[in-house]
């Protein structure tokens, strides 16, 4: 029962993909969307179901579908691994998920090729549920590299732009770099353990048996973060995420906030018995988070495409999620990781109302004024900004302050770099929300006319993203954390107490809440007060300008990396493929050779013939006469 | 020496004599006379190793029929007075060498072969006369019946190739 | 009269019959006339018939004659047909120069 239940939850997406791909076209707009949606939502149902029971039982349920590899003692199955993480992470792919399909349906009207979308996007969700319910490294790999070329499908959408294939390359290299990490770590530990296998894998290394491997766990952690890095947008490898925003809305608001990038801090979790026997790997990952924090925020300051400042705040969050996993908090990173998706999801699908509304304008400076014709957008954003600033008592407050908290406990310095980037957070996201909806509108008249809410099926998904990101703080309130309480098997082995909230407590929550209204303050004066505009992209200069071309780190990339490669490749072009052609085809051009040589044999002359005839039999003669 | 030796050597040297002349001389007409010569030496060759209806048939075979065919081939075209064109002077010489090394080969062969040269028997009964010949070739189980029919069939054969290739062509 | 071959002596037989051979093999390289070249097979020919009698003595068995028969038959054949294609080739190329003969080239 469990594991016809198990293959539903994971089949429905595919053949949503399979009739899409192959039907689409001829279904229609509307039975196509519909249709790939009901299969996202079949999942969903399907994910409850398994929830609850986990919720009323407490025992993870493992399904073995077969054996895969099986080589001495190495064995690998093809299965499942149903406990609370993997639940978890499912409850909220597939319900934002279905809320994301719902919106894509009025949001891809137009498009000619919805159906091909709405494939993709099932091809997505089926890659994520594999990844997330693998019961072993490998199976969660396929899912890894699934949901990496989906994103590149989905960025690439529309493929007639030439930049957006190139984006939609960068993701992909990007990422297979940070594959390439995760394949190592995938392999020292397969020939550390001989298995793959997580629950093995979690008794064989919780067993403290391991003390005299510590280099070689180490190893494998490194590696494995690197993998997560690529996934999840770290430095070095996150440039790639801000130019994916030229994938069309939804996929952002699924992929790039919700759910593909959250997989390397479900990794992280996943294996956290390993990442706990290597401090020095735990030191780095908090160092790393906390810069990729602070880095994107300050890059966000400056940005003038709606997009792209969701899109850096959103490496910054995932800053602030490897920094909690860094300090050994892997309750609180997954806690961020939820009531992100809420509040994430959320602005990206209001930033995409608004595209919408304005007839795909993304610049901010034409924008404005917007939230008296399109109220319920406006309300669901400004709900979420003050989510992500870290208002009391949206979601946001709750699981940003834990994590400010643990690093406060763990280490005072990425404390003030954490909290920085949290006030600069603050500052963007109003900038954002006061550029767009208050003041007059700086658009054209034309567009200004036509201003309108969005249709039902776009506010509705809205609606209800607003509402978690508002309540969404309650799974985990300090003292009494239903998350806490819900994951606490999988980390029997820690002695977990609950957060005590003493003074030092009250005072770092004071004090970032102060830091965030500080934030929004200065927003307030420059854009409301002043009515400041940002400067069109010429007059941008000093450290703007800095910040504004992202650090120059694409530039740097290019010249550090592409360039070299590239010649590279002309070099064996030019050189090595000549060479090895050349032998190849002297192969060739000798047997040419040598036939027109012999050719010269055949001159049709019969007295020339009958002189090789002669010499022929006196040759066969005299060798099997005489040559004995 | 012996007169049988004698003759012998005398044979011998007409047959390589005449057919060094039929090669080198210029006239074809006189090719042929002198290949007819070598033809009568070989037929004496036979007549010397008691053979006698075998000579009887070269002779009527090789230098009744076969030598006039090429006479009235040779009439037919004309050639008594053509001046025929040399090979080129390489593979005239070259021809040369490959008389000579076919010539060694050959010898050498026989030499370093250990012939079982001993006293040549004589076994004084009759092996060869017409009537012996006769029973040998006709008889049917084990002479040489079958390649006689077969014989006869060749003939016939070429007979029919010979007349249908020379055919003028009805134009 | 006893075996001849007493007196001769076999090996010179042999001798006589590789001679004959080679100068029938070196007309056939030597000249361009078809017909002379011809007349060189037909020495080779000659050549082995004699050899086959001669060893046919030497054995004291028929058989050899017996082949020489057939031989014979055989030029006899040959000679017809090849005399034959030799006048079609002169009706066609108006010469019989073997030289001629190079539709075969390549």
């Amino acid at each position: 029962m469990d594991t016809n239940l198990a293959l539903l939850l994971l089949l429905a997406p595919f053949a949503g993909f399979l009739i899409n791909v192959f039907f689409g076209k001829k279904l229609g707009h509307t039975v196509s969307g519909y249709l790939g949606t009901a299969a996202v939502v079949v999942s969903f149902v399907v994910t409850l179901v398994f929830f609850l029971n986990i919720n009323q039982t407490g025992k993870a349920v493992e399904i073995k579908l077969f054996d895969w590899l099986s080589i001495n003692n190495f064995k690998i199955e093809f299965g499942f691994l149903l406990d609370q993480l993997s639940l978890l992470w499912l409850m909220f792919v597939t319900g934002i998920g279905s809320l994301i399909h719902l919106y894509s349906i009025s949001y891809m009207h137009d498009d000619e090729n919805m159906h091909k979308f709405f494939a993709y996007l099932n091809l997505f969700v089926f890659f994520m549920i594999s990844l997330v319910m693998g019961s072993n490294l490998l199976v969660m790999f396929i899912g890894w590299e699934g949901v990496g070329l989906c994103s590149y499908l989905l960025i690439g959408f529309w493929y007639k732009n030439q930049d957006y294939n190139d984006a939609a390359k960068k993701a992909f290299i990007m990422n297979r770099i940070g594959d390439l990490g995760l394949l190592i770590g995938v392999f020292i530990i397969s020939s550390l353990f001989s298995t793959l296998n997580f629950t093995e894998l979690h008794e064989l290394i919780a067993g403290g048996t391991q003390s005299g491997n510590t280099v070689w766990l180490a190893a494998a952690a490194l590696a494995l973060f690197i993998g997560a890095c690529g996934k999840s947008a770290q430095i070095p490898l996150y440039t790639w995420l801000p130019d994916a925003m030229a994938g069309p809305t939804p996929v952002s608001a699924l992929i790039h906030a919700a759910t593909m990038v959250t997989a390397g801090i479900f990794m992280v979790t996943r294996l956290h018995f390993l990442f706990d026997l290597a401090p020095s790997v735990q030191d780095i990952i908090a160092v790393v988070g906390a810069f990729t924090a602070l880095l994107a925020a300050t890059i966000g300051l400056v940005q003038n495409d709606i997009k792209k400042v969701l899109a850096y705040s959103t490496v910054s969050q995932l800053g602030l999620m490897f920094l909690a996993l860094g300090m050994g908090a892997y309750e609180v990173a997954v806690f961020h990781v939820i009531t992100h998706a809420f509040f994430k999801a959320c602005l990206f699908l209001g930033s995409g109302s608004v595209i919408h509304a304005l007839h795909g304008e993304q610049d901010m400076r034409k924008m404005g004024g917007l939230r008296k014709a399109m109220p319920i957008t406006f309300i669901t954003m400004l709900i979420s900004s003050l989510a992500i600033s870290g208002i009391f008592p949206l979601a946001g407050f709750w699981s940003k302050d834990e994590i400010l908290m643990v690093s406060f406990h763990g280490n005072k310095a990425l404390w003030v770099i954490g909290s920085v980037a949290s006030i600069m957070t603050a500052f963007y996201m109003f900038r954002l929300m006061y550029l767009t909806f208050f003041n007059d509108f700086r658009g054209t008249d034309q567009q200004k006319h036509h201003l309108h809410e969005s249709p039902g099926l776009i506010t509705f998904p809205l609606i209800v993203l607003g509402t978690l990101a508002a309540v969404g703080g309650l799974i985990s309130l300090p003292g009494n954390s239903w998350l806490n309480h819900y994951l606490a098997p999988l980390f029997s082995e820690k002695a977990h107490e609950a957060h005590h909230l003493g003074s030092t407590e009250y005072i770092l929550m004071g004090i970032a809440t102060v830091g965030a209204l500080v934030g929004i303050g200065i927003a307030y004066a420059k854009y409301i007060k002043q009515k400041q505009l940002p400067e069109s992209d010429e007059n941008i200069t000093g450290f703007s300008k800095v910040l504004y071309n992202k650090y120059y780190v694409d530039e740097a990339y290019e010249w550090l990396l592409v360039k070299p490669i590239n010649a590279l490749s002309r070099f064996f072009r030019d050189y090595t493929e000549t060479a090895v052609s050349g032998f190849v085809f002297g192969f060739s051009k000798a047997a040419n050779e040598i036939s027109y040589q012999g050719k010269k044999l055949q001159n049709g002359n019969v007295g020339f013939y009958l002189f090789a005839f002669v010499l022929g039999v006196c040759a066969i003669i005299s060798y099997v006469f005489l040559a004995k | 020496m012996h007169t049988v030796t004698l003759i012998f050597i005398l044979l011998a040297a007409v047959s390589v004599a005449t057919a060094f002349m039929t090669i080198f001389s210029k006239n074809p007409i006189h090719s042929a006379i002198y290949l007819v010569i070598c033809f009568f030496s070989i037929g004496g060759h036979y007549l010397l190793l008691n053979s006698q209806f075998l000579a009887i048939v070269h002779i009527i075979v090789y230098a009744g029929a076969i030598m006039i065919l090429f006479l009235f081939t040779v009439m037919l075209m004309n050639l008594n007075k053509e001046d025929e064109v040399h090979k080129p002077r390489l593979q005239r010489w070259a021809a040369v060498l490959f008389f000579f090394l076919l010539c060694a080969v050959m010898i050498l062969i026989f030499i370093q072969s250990k012939p079982i040269v001993g006293p040549y028997d004589d076994l004084g009964n009759d092996y060869q006369s017409i009537k012996v010949l006769g029973q040998v070739l006709l008889d049917q189980n084990d002479g040489f019946m079958l390649p006689f029919e077969f014989a006869s069939v060749l003939l016939l054969v070429a007979m029919i190739g010979a007349v249908l290739l020379s055919k003028k062509e009805k134009s | 009269m006893g075996n001849v071959l007493n007196q001769i002596g076999i090996e010179n037989y042999i001798f006589l019959s590789v001679i004959l051979f080679c100068i029938g093999v070196f007309g056939v390289l030597y000249r361009r006339n078809a017909i002379i070249v011809f007349m060189s097979i037909e020495i080779m020919l000659n050549a082995v018939n004699l050899l086959f009698v001669a060893f046919s003595t030497y054995h004291q068995d028929a058989q050899g004659q017996i082949f020489v028969f057939f031989s014979m038959a055989v030029a006899a054949a040959e000679v017809a047909v090849g005399l034959a294609i030799v006048v079609s080739i002169f009706r066609n190329l108006g010469s019989i120069d073997i030289d001629n003969l190079k539709n075969l080239k390549g």
